[in-house]
């Protein structure tokens, strides 16, 4: 068994657990959703070996580096952290109606790194990328990224309840959870991204110094980064201002995470910059 | 300074810095998607007369240091600035307030609420919870009045300045920023292998700077990896001062060498069609470098030899081998076929000479000089540390009211946080369900 085939069964594991999730949704069962918390956490568990065998391999080839320097690696990462938080926050809340919003993302980033073309193999790191710094670097992003993503995943359950469900005040058990519930959680995830992604912007500017001489250089995937810090500094201060709505939040999450997607992915494949052999 | 004044209320406003972030933000996306400081030939052709014109006047060149980005940036600072000065005065006031001034009849009132009897007096009772709140990490003050004794502890009331740990950092990053830029320098310089320079060239035509000092680059490195790729470039550098070698390093990316400031980053590499050739004399009596260029004849005069490089293959700008040509002016001379950082060992009358042929590379360092640098990482820790005060640690505060019974103490635990109230609530439970335990067996 090599990386990739554990890694290819982690995507469609996901797969089958969303849909068991969508299942617990519709049916409001419990036993579904066992299932499918348990289906989440085997490919999660899957998942983590996978990555793990894969920093093995690089080490067998010759060329050792923590899976975390093509688009390919950082998007399987992607994928695990978001279910990883996605499992605390149902631990937590215990409630499993997200999953069937938050597993597809997981679901989506995996099937995107299997079938795109992009490549896929171990390759060796030019020595700008031989440092310490990019573990912290990546992890730090990438845990920020997730919980971004998780945001806004709640922001489209808020938004279909919001349009389309019950009153705002409404605490009584539904399909999905209360609005108050969600807007609760929202904040929660919103505050933990803003706080690993400034972590990550950090990292990078440090990192930058060390390598470049220069912790800010106003390249596109730097600012990006930062419009994308910019986006959740003003939600997290919107609360403060009268008339903003819990719906306003929940539209500006999902704002977040078109700039999270353009930072981590828009800019590779748009833009030019040092960034770029993110692409590769 | 009056504060109902509505321009302190404006530059005070959460509404002015929601709108400033916002014109920074997408103002800074015209920067991602125009490229930034190209030559002016470069927007005059790409996007017209009309347009170029109208960038050069905006700066759009160098958008992040025009003077409408840097005053967005400005009037962030100055609306941090006045929030600051607004709102923390009433927050400090908190943080220092006495919990003992909160009257009985407040306390009475707190959602946080449990009320019980034990049989023993107050001031007993009073020791013992004392005791069991100081187990708890809750420090009790007391206070008697009214007819009742009153406890108070609190924990993490500074907490409450998370905040302004946060909002203080960006004027620290903000500050270190602008020192970096008007007492520092950024450039670049390529020394060549076995030359020195004591100049470099700073970014944006910027002019030449001195650095006071001179940097010589004894040796370059390089690795590939099979597919051609870079692995790993070094370079050997010593930095001399009136003459004095003060100290040498090998650099690589990520791993610079600092000098009085100023800082050498392995940055980028130049090959050349010259050769370093290394001339050992028989016995090992004297070696010397020389720098050759290709098809050029050397001499090492005192030894009457005379030698280059008469022929080389490559592969892309990579010497692979190299054909050397030999003579110590005796005899016919010798050439042979020497690999890139090979030696060969030619055998003459005079003696065996030894002979290393290398490509001689220049390497590339990016210079920096940058004073603010400390102020800026001082104001990254402050404001990671400012945020996980301001969102993860709450203000804690416990009040005990104690009644005199006639058979004992009516005894009221009331608490309040003002952040992470759930979390609050199962601490003050398992706090009242402990008291009560413990006070009942008194």
């Amino acid at each position: 068994m090599d990386s990739s085939q554990l890694l290819g069964i982690t995507t469609f594991t996901y797969l089958f657990a969303s849909f068991l999730y969508a299942a617990t949704l519709v049916f409001r069962s419990n036993r579904i959703g066992v299932v499918a918390t348990s289906f989440t956490v085997i490919a999660l568990l899957v998942q983590t070996v996978g990555i793990g065998l894969r920093w093995i391999e690089s080490y067998q080839i010759g060329i050792g580096h923590a899976p975390l320097t093509n688009m390919y690696e950082s998007v399987v990462f992607f994928a695990w952290t978001i279910v990883l938080l996605y499992l605390y926050i149902e631990w937590k809340f215990k409630t499993r109606t997200i999953g069937a919003f938050a597993v597809p993302m997981a679901f989506l980033a995996m099937a995107y790194a299997s079938f795109a073309p992009i490549n896929k193999g171990i390759n060796p790191l030019v020595p700008a990328l031989q440092s310490n710094w990019l573990l912290a670097h990546v992890v730090t992003c990438f845990v920020g990224y997730a919980a971004f993503a998780i945001a806004a995943a709640l922001g489209i359950m808020y938004l279909i309840k919001a349009y389309f469900g019950a009153d705002d005040r409404d605490d009584r058990p539904t399909i999905l959870p209360s609005l108050n519930v969600l807007a609760d959680i929202i904040h929660k995830s919103m505050i933990l991204g803003f706080i690993w992604l400034s972590a990550g912007i950090i990292t990078g500017a440090m990192w930058a110094n060390s390598a470049w001489g220069t912790y800010w250089s106003w390249d596109p995937k730097e600012t990006w980064s930062l419009i994308t810090w910019f986006v959740y500094a003003i939600t997290l201060h919107a609360r403060y201002t009268r008339g903003i709505s819990g719906k306003t939040i929940a539209w500006l999450s999902l704002v977040g995470l078109l700039a999270v997607l353009f930072t981590y992915y828009g800019v590779n494949f748009l833009l030019s910059g040092l960034h770029s052999y993110g692409s590769s | 300074m009056n504060k109902s004044n509505s321009l302190w209320q404006f530059f005070a406003s959460v509404k002015l810095a929601l709108l400033v972030l916002f014109l920074i933000a997408v103002t800074s996306i015209i920067g991602t998607v125009i490229p930034q400081k190209e030559a002016a030939q470069f927007y005059l052709a790409n996007f017209g007369p009309t347009t170029a014109q109208i960038f050069q006047i905006l700066d759009i060149p160098d958008m992040y240091n025009s003077w409408w980005f840097l005053a967005l940036l400005f009037l962030l600072a100055f609306n941090l600035v006045i929030c600051s000065i607004d709102r923390f005065p009433g927050v400090w006031k908190q943080v220092k307030s006495d919990g003992l001034a909160v009257p009985v009849d407040r306390i009475s009132k707190m959602s946080n609420r449990v009320s019980w009897t034990v049989d023993s007096p107050p001031s007993e009772t009073a020791v013992s919870i004392t005791d069991l709140l100081k187990s708890k990490g809750f420090k009790a003050a007391s206070k008697t009045a009214d007819g009742a004794q009153t406890l108070f502890a609190q924990r993490g009331h500074w907490t409450r300045t998370g905040v302004y740990l946060v909002h203080t950092s960006i004027l620290v990053i903000f500050a270190g920023a602008i020192i970096g830029s008007l007492g520092g320098f950024k450039g670049s310089v390529m020394i060549p292998e076995t030359m020195e320079r004591d100049k470099v060239f700073l970014f944006g035509n910027k002019g030449v700077e001195e650095l006071g000092f001179t940097v010589r680059c004894n040796e370059f490195a390089i690795e590939f990896y099979a597919n051609g790729m870079p692995k790993e470039y070094t370079s050997s550098l010593t930095v001399i001062e009136d003459d004095q070698e003060i100290l040498t390093k090998t650099i690589e990316v990520n791993d610079p060498l600092t000098y009085k400031g100023i800082t050498f980053y392995q940055s980028s590499y130049q090959p050349s069609q010259d050769f370093v050739i290394t001339v050992a004399l028989p016995d090992g009596t004297d070696e010397r470098i020389y720098t050759a260029p290709f098809q050029e004849q050397i001499e090492w005069i005192e030894e009457g030899l005379t030698f280059g490089i008469i022929n080389a293959k490559v592969r892309g700008q990579e010497i692979v081998t190299a054909k050397l040509w030999f003579s110590d002016g005796t005899d016919s001379p010798d050439t042979v076929w020497v690999d890139n950082k090979d030696s060969v060992e030619l055998e003459r009358e005079s003696g065996t000479y030894r002979v290393t042929v290398k490509q001689l590379y220049a390497t590339g360092l990016q210079v920096a000089k940058d004073p603010g640098v400390w102020w800026v990482y001082i104001g990254c820790g402050l404001m990671l540390f400012g945020l996980y005060v301001a969102f993860f640690m709450s203000h804690r505060r416990i009040w005990v009211v104690l009644k005199k019974q006639e058979n004992g103490t009516e005894v009221t635990l009331a608490g309040s946080a003002n952040k992470n109230r759930p979390g609050f609530e199962k601490l003050f439970a398992d706090l009242s369900d402990q008291l009560q335990n413990d006070t009942s067996k008194m």
